[in-house]
């Protein structure tokens, strides 16, 4: 098993999971990035600090491991801009809807056994593959 | 303290976003990619994360309430609705379009490469435009 397919998604899926217990621990939120953006512009001053908080952490933390191995950045991305558009306009609009991500349906739904994550979760992966399988990776 | 501690449970995400490669749209595609040459990378993620948290949640929501806050904000069980299985299928299409999700689009905002801007960008729109809309729905 090489370390680019199992042991550095591994052991960053598990720092991902620490993440989001100590969020529940702490602050009995669940780690979902796609409410806590939504949180971020929609809710009083005071329940959007923590919001801009994390969001802030997740800007710099992947800055912070550049600095010491820029290499998880060097790649060039598969889709072009205008594709990227269109992608961020149905990945923020679906969410929405939806009511999570990968990081709340997937990494805490799953963990939580929630009906509702286990149907999202194998629904976006389901026309994610369709998609990639019929417009190809790149 | 919660502001934070909050700041710094972003930057551990984000760390282990970027460790466990799901940072870079390519290794993502590639687990999409599932007729070609597949990359199971992501079963590791998502099985070491939800693996940790499914134990971990069991003792934490054990608990009266949290540490820093008087409840837990756990969603309900709810049902299976029109808008789960739609939204999560409209973004499972963005997805497999860009090799992106929120949380590592917004690692890689740094970067500063056009295409993270702009996926960023839209996403935030997309979201503007479900707000405006979702009474009609």
């Amino acid at each position: 098993m090489s370390f680019e397919i199992f042991v550095g998604p591994l052991i960053g899926g598990i720092l991902i999971g620490l993440a989001a217990s100590l969020l529940l621990l702490f602050q009995g939120r669940i780690f979902g990035i796609t409410g806590i953006i939504a949180g971020c512009l929609s809710t009083s001053f005071k329940e959007a600090g923590w919001r801009w908080m994390i969001v802030l952490g997740l800007i710099t933390g992947s800055f912070f491991v550049s600095l010491i191995d820029s290499s998880y950045f060097d790649y060039t991305f598969p889709a072009s801009t205008g594709r990227m558009v269109v992608a961020g306009l149905l990945v923020g609009f679906g969410t929405r809807l939806g009511s999570g991500c990968t990081s709340g349906h997937g990494v805490c739904g799953l963990a939580r056994l929630s009906i509702r994550s286990i149907v999202a979760t194998l629904m976006f992966m389901f026309t994610g593959m369709v998609t990639v399988w019929i417009m190809g990776a790149n | 303290m919660k502001l934070f501690v909050s700041y710094l449970l972003g930057a551990l995400f984000s760390i282990g976003l970027t460790i466990s490669g799901m940072v870079n749209p390519n290794k993502v595609l590639g687990f999409l990619d599932i007729f070609r040459e597949w990359d199971p990378s992501l079963i590791a993620v998502m099985g070491g994360a939800a693996g940790l948290n499914m134990v971990l949640f069991k003792f934490i929501l054990k608990r009266k309430n949290p540490i820093l806050t008087t409840e837990f904000s756990v969603p309900k069980p709810g049902e299976v609705d029109w808008r789960l299985v739609v939204g999560s299928a409209l973004f499972g299409i963005g997805w497999g379009l860009g090799g992106v999700c929120p949380g590592p689009g917004i690692a890689n905002l740094f970067t500063l490469k056009v295409e993270a801007l702009a996926f960023v960008g839209a996403l935030l729109v997309g979201q503007f435009l479900f707000v405006h809309v979702k009474h009609k729905l």
